[in-house]
């Protein structure tokens, strides 16, 4: 059991950190205070055009060493630590530094795979951890509620026109800073509520892909699969949301003929790809990756046979998605609709205009 | 000179207060071991193969078949068994026959396999209401899916190679007419299209009573080619490639003439008594080049409409060999491993080449996947899948599906006698004899062998509900879900599987 | 009596309601609730709780007797495992509403979720019954093994929507759902069956919706005037033949 939380306003105002967090909060119930995390987008509008790493390093020294790989593969304009305050509960078992960092020219053209391959070195290193590698964008995580990972991370100080957020109830693997969500790559950020019985499938199959899994938690694969279908394979959302949370064989009989032929080809080809048991999502995309330019989408789906909960609302040009609707009146009293989504069926929030 | 080896045995029980002398048990005997002597059934205990059919057919239950009690010394080494071997061929001179598969090795990888359930943290979904999907797809898969935007509709630029669409993951192996009757042939020809899978012609050709299913039956092309021509090709719904099988790797066969029938001669389209010589190697495949042709040549044939199976048995090599399959352009692999079953073979090969099907998927499955062309063929394991957790650990392991032979031949009656090779099947099933063939329906057959795929199909429904699970595709490969319990370091590392308890 | 509920932690708003119920208060009013979970459980006798906002999970669970009537949406699980009373919800509700119900009533203004009603038992006198005024999520009456099921359709949220999910009723051994309008073959689950509606489940659904539209101030005969479906089992026992020994 974990709590999400994703908030989006299509037409890019940057909501302070109270909203997520107040929301978030209200389910603290659904987590036990082993895992807390945000994505924000629109975090660095001053530095938009960089690669921003978040990066966890077990101590100060291996500051230097990730420096010192970086420079070996991507400039590096500005590097700082992430501030943080102390926080009772939480231990500082990691900390946090930002590189805004880019790609020298001759790699420009594959840039985001040049990123990708880069984070997946530093995580091998051993003691630092990429947790995210988008641009104009972050991802702050630790051990601990929600509440004392915003504190823990002064959020305060941040604005952003989409947030995600989640709460942990590590079951398969211990509670450690790596482990709590988001999970991000390039621009994907995802939290996850839920526990997916196809981990093993997913991840060898992810492998087959250049992917190496390294946080030790199912939820890591569901960031790469949509890495993998939407940025690599350029599937439509919709369609990569089927190949997560297919429809049945018996509903895909049913379609017309044209769309029976698209899904039973996703279905056969991305079978390994296929995420089952109980999640509830959400993945939040920026924009201004090489390639894939356009708009920014918040995308949230449930399992096929709903195992998980997701509610979603909207206020004037505000989008939330959640857990529990309770966690969106809290922060929204009175939204112009409230719906649940069907399973296995995405619910879409665009953001209008160019980064 | 006479030797303790004419120690039968078995020795057949006859209760004579119940005995009713009927005879039944004596017309129904096909090895001779029970006759008429002295007005009452006399039992001829060295002819006897305790293949039960006397005693099932006894009105009054007044047979019993027991063991004989050794009466040779001990020995751990020099067995009963090695001493009679020694003995036998001491007095003929040959080659041990022997059939269904090795006897030596009794260790089975799949029962130190475990499986995982949810509890808590994850919902066990209840197989009997929430659907739980099976189907599978037997076949080359793209690497990705290309679409193509048409205003406001998608277009697939991807082409789909052929496929076998199977409701179970459960198939029903190669076995020829000629090793068995067209009774058995034509009952598991009937059950692979009740249950929605196939069942393969063997290497013999195709009876005509048979291509009514042949959109359910893979079709076989084996080294001697026989009853291979066009409508054979263009009916099946694949076409199999035998390069070895599990119960004897590398060695070739053959049917003697004896058993070449009318109806036998007319499928395998050979003459009447002329032996049939299967070589062990196909003669226009001395190398992997050569493979890639053949497939080529098949998929030629069938006009691309059908996916091209290669069946090997598992070898050391088996890994690298599949590698070469693969690239060769096979639609699908059938690994057969060292406990398969077979109607005739050497003893000395059935017991003692080729490695167990685990390990060899394992490998594959491994291999083609850090090759990167782990979609470009379908794995499908065999050689001794006994129940529904057998074919779960084999897909958990990578297996696209399993192939089943000797469970379906025990469907249809079969009680593992081991007499394959002598053609007297007493239950119509190994055998071409008119008398003993009539002894098997093919419809009480087919339904037999029907209900043993559903209950399997349903039972692999509560272990994947129990895993938290809904449709196999989330098991394949899914070596996550499995622990092994009692295995040694290296099988596990090869298995990819880690100790029960970490 | 009015309570605040706020920003109170679940613990301390039903805190609150059991002391107020223990000192005999019968008529409750709770506003601001969003998000408590529990509220109810457990509560017997007569009572009226009125409730303003969004209740959390488990509303009303092992309830025996109290109305509650909630002037919003639901989230899930309400009425799990309830005994008797009634829960009126003027907006949606959730997923698994009405889960192993043995008694009392729940009616829906909007749609519900999925697995509505699943396992919800007949015992006796105790029936249980849901209405869902809008539509009703896959899994509707899941194991249903008594009780009634009423899906009307009429306050569709999504209006595009189809006012059944799939697998409805799957493994139905007892108790009936009515749905106004036709339901298409494929949509039900293993076990269960369309049937014609007889005299007297016509009796039970005038009854039933009678009660419904006085609390929702609906127009009855309105609500009457269209063809019901019946689903029901095939079977008290659909998986006799599962299991084989020797």
């Amino acid at each position: 059991m974990c709590s999400i939380l994703g908030i989006v306003n299509e037409n890019r105002k940057r909501l302070s950190a109270k909203y997520i967090v107040e929301g978030i909060s209200l389910m603290n119930d659904r987590c036990n205070g082993l895992g807390g995390g945000f994505a924000a987008y629109g975090l660095y509008p001053e530095y938009k055009d960089y690669y921003a790493l978040h990066i966890l390093l077990k101590d100060f020294e291996l500051k230097d060493q990730v420096a010192e790989m970086l420079k070996d593969y991507v400039n590096i304009y500005k590097d700082e630590e992430i501030e943080t305050r102390n926080v009772e509960r939480i231990s500082q078992d990691y900390i946090p530094w930002r590189f805004f960092v880019d790609v020298p020219e001759r790699y420009t053209s594959d840039a985001d795979n040049y990123i990708i391959d880069l984070a997946m070195k530093i995580n091998n290193t051993g003691g630092a951890l990429v947790i995210s590698s988008g641009k104009n964008m972050g991802v702050f995580k630790a051990i601990g509620y929600p509440d004392e990972v915003a504190r823990l991370y002064k959020l305060e100080n941040y604005k952003a026109y989409m947030w995600l957020a989640h709460g942990r109830y590590p079951t398969n693997t211990r509670g450690w800073w790596g482990g709590a969500h988001p999970f991000s790559i390039l621009d994907y950020s995802i939290v996850h509520n839920g526990e997916i019985t196809s981990y093993g499938t997913n991840k060898r199959f992810l492998e087959s892909y250049g992917y190496k899994c390294s946080y030790f938690t199912d939820s890591e694969v569901l960031a790469y699969l949509w890495d993998l279908l939407v940025r690599r394979h350029k599937l439509p959302i919709e369609l990569a949301s089927e190949v997560l949370a297919p429809p049945f064989w018996e509903q895909i009989e049913r379609m017309p003929p044209e769309k029976r032929r698209i899904i039973e080809a996703l279905r056969m080809t991305y079978g390994p790809a296929m995420v089952n048991g109980p999640f509830g999502i959400v993945i939040a995309n920026g924009s201004g990756l090489t390639g894939t330019a356009g708009n920014g989408t918040m995308v949230g789906l449930s399992d096929r046979i709903k195992l998980r909960p997701l509610i979603c609302a909207r206020k004037n040009g505000t989008t939330f998605m959640a857990s529990e609707e309770s966690a969106i009146k809290a922060v929204c009293k009175n939204p112009d609709n409230v719906w649940a989504p069907h399973a296995g069926k995405p619910t879409v929030a665009m953001v209008n205009g160019d980064v | 000179m006479e030797m303790y080896s004419s120690v039968p045995e078995f020795r057949v029980d006859i209760d004579r207060q119940a005995c009713r002398l009927c005879k039944r048990c004596i017309e129904n005997c096909s090895f001779g071991a029970l006759e008429w002597r002295d007005n009452k059934v006399k039992a001829f205990n060295d002819r006897c193969v305790a293949c039960q059919r006397c005693v099932s057919m006894c009105p009054e239950d007044a047979i019993a078949l027991r063991r004989t009690p050794s009466v040779m010394s001990a020995h751990p080494i020099w067995t009963e068994n090695a001493r009679r071997d020694v003995f036998t061929q001491s007095r003929t001179g040959a080659i041990l026959l022997a059939s269904t598969g090795n006897e030596l090795h009794e260790q089975v990888i799949f029962d130190n396999l475990l499986l995982d359930a949810c509890q808590v943290t994850n919902p066990a979904i209840d197989p009997l209401r929430e659907p739980i999907e099976l189907r599978t797809y037997i076949g080359r898969k793209p690497r990705f899916v290309e679409l193509e935007e048409l205003g406001d509709s998608l277009r697939l630029n991807t082409k789909l190679s052929p496929a076998l669409k199977l409701e179970i993951p459960i198939m029903i192996a190669q076995m020829s007419y000629g090793a068995i009757s067209v009774e058995a042939h034509e009952a598991l020809a009937r059950a692979a299209v009740m249950r929605g899978t196939t069942m393969g012609s063997g290497e013999g050709g195709l009876h005509k009573k048979l291509y009514p299913y042949a959109d359910h039956i893979i079709v076989q092309v084996a080294s001697g080619r026989f009853g291979v021509h066009p409508a054979y090709l263009e009916a099946g719904a694949a076409v199999e490639i035998k390069i070895g099988q599990g119960a004897k790797p590398g060695i070739g066969g053959h049917l003697p003439g004896t058993k070449i029938t009318d109806e036998i001669s007319e499928t395998r389209m050979i003459p009447i008594g002329a032996d049939a010589i299967s070589p062990a190697p196909h003669h226009d495949i001395y190398s992997i080049e050569d493979l890639a042709q053949l497939v080529n040549a098949l998929k030629e044939a069938t006009r691309y409409k059908k996916p091209v199976l290669v069946k090997i048995a598992a070898v050391h090599n088996v890994a690298a060999i599949c590698s070469g399959i693969c690239r060769a352009g096979a639609d699908a692999i059938v690994i057969d491993g060292f406990r398969a079953g077979t109607g005739a073979t050497p003893k000395v090969i059935r017991d003692n080449v080729g490695i167990p099907v685990e390990l060899a998927l394992a490998s594959v499955d491994q291999r083609l996947r850090e090759e990167g062309i782990r979609n470009e063929t379908s794995i499908i394991a065999s050689g001794t899948i006994r129940n529904s957790g057998d074919v779960a650990k084999a897909i958990a392991l990578g297996a696209d599906a399993v192939k089943i032979g000797t469970a379906a031949l025990i469907a249809l009656g079969c009680t593992v006698c081991k007499r394959c090779y002598t053609g007297k099947c007493a239950w119509g099933i190994a055998t071409q004899d008119p008398e003993l063939r009539s002894r098997l329906d093919p419809v009480e057959g087919a339904q037999r062998v029907s209900n043993l795929l559903l209950a399997w199909s349903i039972e692999l429904k509560e272990i994947l509900g129990a895993a938290g699970i809904n449709s196999i595709e989330s098991l394949r490969g899914n070596r996550d879900r499995l622990r092994g319990y009692g295995l040694d370091h290296t099988t596990l590392e090869i298995l990819g599987v880690q100790p029960a308890g970490s | 009596m009015r309570i605040v509920a706020n920003y109170k932690h679940y613990k301390e708003l039903n805190e609150e309601i059991f002391q107020a119920v223990q000192a005999g208060v019968a008529e409750l009013t709770l506003e601001d609730v969003n998000g408590q979970r529990f509220i109810a459980d457990c509560l017997k006798g007569k009572l009226n709780i009125d409730i303003y906002g969004t209740p959390g999970n488990d509303l009303g669970m092992f309830m025996d007797g109290p109305t509650v009537t909630v002037f919003g949406n639901a989230q899930d699980g309400v009425g799990n495992t309830m005994s008797s009373g009634k829960i009126i919800i003027h907006g949606d509700g959730r997923d698994i509403l009405g889960h192993s119900m043995r008694g009392g009533k729940i009616f829906v203004r909007g749609d519900v979720g999925y697995r509505v009603g699943i396992h919800m038992k007949t015992y006796k006198s105790n029936v249980p019954i849901i209405v869902a005024g809008g539509r009703a999520g896959d899994f509707l009456g899941e194991y249903m093994a008594g009780g009634i099921i009423i899906v009307l359709g009429i306050h569709n949220r999504a209006k595009k929507a189809e006012i059944l999910g799939d697998w409805v009723a799957t493994g139905q051994h007892g108790g009936a759902i009515y749905v106004r309008g036709d339901v298409d073959e494929s949509k039900l689950g293993n076990g269960a069956s369309q049937f014609r509606v007889t005299a007297d489940d016509e009796i039970t659904i005038k009854k039933v919706l009678k009660e419904y539209c006085q609390v929702f101030g609906l127009d009855l005969e309105g609500l009457l005037d269209a063809e019901f479906t019946k689903i029901a089992p095939l079977s008290h026992r659909p998986y006799a033949a599962l299991y084989t020994c020797e």
